[in-house]
């Protein structure tokens, strides 16, 4: 291949490299971005001009294709549909890796009829295998995301040992393929069970356990990539998917930890649907105050430091615009406002703060988790909107329950703890939330985003 | 092959535990962009003469999909980076 080929695929890797490393810091974090899209374009270009100007029509056009669509949904998505989208993109990403593959493949065992080497052989398997199950998997978390498909973990017996099974089934179709180079019909089953092994398994993890699948998807893509590039002999590819899979799985990994879970768990799924008999027996034994609207603006009218503790509820309520006017009413009274951000909050990793970020909350007032837990104690309110277990104290105190050992936030320590929540329903965990049990902890109930607008109201009157 | 392959994953590791949780989206669908790179291969598949060969149609509905990933991905980071502001 051509020396200046070679040396855009370097200059390519080097600002992936560049951009991602600029991600470190959220005020460089935009340039880091335009500069890995800057190594794509080089790398894109210096592919181009390798091919045969009869097929650069062709090319042209698809890429046309692809870049409206990929724009279009850019640009129409809402902040709130994000872990949807970041899903999608995802899967497509997995999808054309298959496609790349398989047609690598057919172009030299069916057209050119030569022989291929074992080990592009088997990053051909490889890579359809791991797309595949990237495409499915991520097309069913944007289904459970968006809720079009049940979003709680769906469980059968016998899900263990068929996907054991699927997953035996794939390495003898590669060994297969690697011995009976011209015969296709191994690639395609291949190609399905790996469709079929991705919608196994991602069916039975839901809710709270989105992150971490979301983030495992992200991995996979880049390990996608990267074996398309042992496929072609393609170092730019190698590069940048091993940076994409590394990433992915750090990201999983800070998410399993802030659940207290580990991957296996995770994966093995059907979370909360198993332990409904393990919570408290039956109905509530909890007994709650309610606050009304009115109480609440009081309430907030007459503290001197508030910490908001957002959830996956605030992003379904759309109430974040809201909160940023509660937030304005509040710093007009010279009240110290804050948020509290748990890492799993939401259905990917950093969901909150992008929503918040929307609303133009400034990102240093959105503290992590062990930056802020120490300052509940000396708290006025704290305002949970839309979370749950995060804050639920018997991760602490409870050993017996399922999410014992997980970080929370402190959110119980706090003066007062004013809950919104649309009704007494049970978090992803499905286990009962002691915290709204506790003398300091008032229920505001009803739709957040409603009820956050009275309280603003009243506040803009007084 | 497997030496770039070993840095590139030790290189992700070391960059990446850095990031602060605040920037975790964007850096995911950022780096979901950087995986589109497919698109190089796709258009190496598509440069295949003739429209009868599958190899070609493969490749070419691979561009279009690894497109949407590449465009798309780079276009919502940069909206979603656009709105985090420092006080």
């Amino acid at each position: 291949m051509n020396i200046y080929i070679q040396l855009a695929y370097l200059i390519a890797s080097v600002l992936f490299i560049i951009g991602i490393k600029k991600m470190n810091k959220t005020s460089e974090a935009r340039n880091g971005n335009l500069i890995s899209s800057v190594g794509m374009l080089i790398a894109i270009l210096a592919t181009v001009v390798q091919v045969e100007a009869i097929s650069l029509i062709d090319i042209f056009i698809c890429m046309i294709i692809g870049s409206a669509i990929g724009l279009y949904t850019a640009y129409k998505v809402e902040m709130t549909q994000m872990p949807e989208m970041v899903a999608v993109f995802n899967g497509f990403g997995g999808l054309a890796s298959v496609f790349v593959s398989i047609s690598d493949y057919w172009l030299k065992s069916q057209e050119h009829v030569i022989n291929i080497d074992i080990i592009t052989v088997i990053s051909i398997m490889l890579s359809v295998f791991i797309g595949g199950i990237t495409f499915t998997g991520s097309m069913i978390a944007w289904g459970k995301l968006s809720g079009k498909v049940n979003g709680n973990a769906i469980i059968f017996k016998g899900q263990h040992p068929l996907n054991l099974v699927l997953f035996i089934v794939s390495v003898v179709l590669s060994v297969l393929a690697v011995i009976y180079q011209a015969d296709y019909i191994y690639i395609i089953i291949l190609t399905v069970v790996s469709f079929i092994l991705g919608v196994l398994v991602v069916i039975p993890i839901g809710g709270a356990d989105m992150p971490v699948v979301i983030s495992l998807l992200n991995s996979y893509s880049g390990m996608a990539a990267c074996t398309t590039g042992f496929v072609l002999n393609n170092n730019v590819l190698i590069v940048a998917g091993a940076l994409v899979g590394a990433s992915g799985i750090i990201l999983t990994n800070i998410m399993c930890k802030a659940m207290n879970r580990s991957l296996v768990s995770v994966l093995l799924g059907g979370f909360g649907a198993t332990n409904t008999s393990g919570g408290a027996a039956g109905g509530s034994d909890i007994v709650v105050k309610e606050v009304g609207v009115e109480e609440a603006a009081m309430l907030f009218d007459s503290a001197s430091s508030v910490i908001v503790v957002p959830g996956y509820g605030m992003a379904v309520a759309q109430a974040q615009h809201i909160i940023k006017e509660l937030m304005e009413q509040c710093e007009k009274r010279n009240i110290d406002f804050r948020f509290a951000i748990h890492p799993v909050a939401g259905r990917m990793p950093g969901h909150m703060n992008v929503l918040l970020a929307e609303s133009n909350v400034p990102y240093d007032k959105l503290i992590e988790m062990d930056d802020i837990n120490d300052d509940f104690a000396n708290t006025d309110i704290v305002f949970v909107v839309g979370a749950n277990d995060v804050v639920n104290p018997a991760a602490r105190t409870n050993p017996q329950s399922p999410i014992y050992g997980m970080p929370i936030l402190n959110a119980d320590k706090a003066r007062t703890v004013i809950v919104s929540k649309r009704s007494m329903g049970k978090g992803y965990a499905g286990v009962e939330n002691e915290l709204f049990g506790y003398p300091n902890c008032l229920m505001l109930f009803g739709d957040a985003k409603q009820t956050i607008t009275k309280v603003v109201g009243e506040l803009k009157e007084s | 092959m497997l030496y770039v392959l070993v840095l590139g994953s030790y290189l992700g590791f070391e960059l990446i535990n850095k990031v602060p949780p605040t920037l975790h989206t964007p850096l995911m669908s950022g780096s979901n962009a950087i995986s589109g790179i497919t698109i190089v291969g796709a258009i190496l598949a598509t440069n295949e003469l003739g429209y009868t060969t599958l190899s070609k149609w493969l490749g070419m509905l691979a561009v279009i999909f690894a497109m949407i990933n590449v465009v798309g991905g780079y276009a919502v980071t940069d909206r979603m980076l656009k709105m985090f502001k420092k006080k």
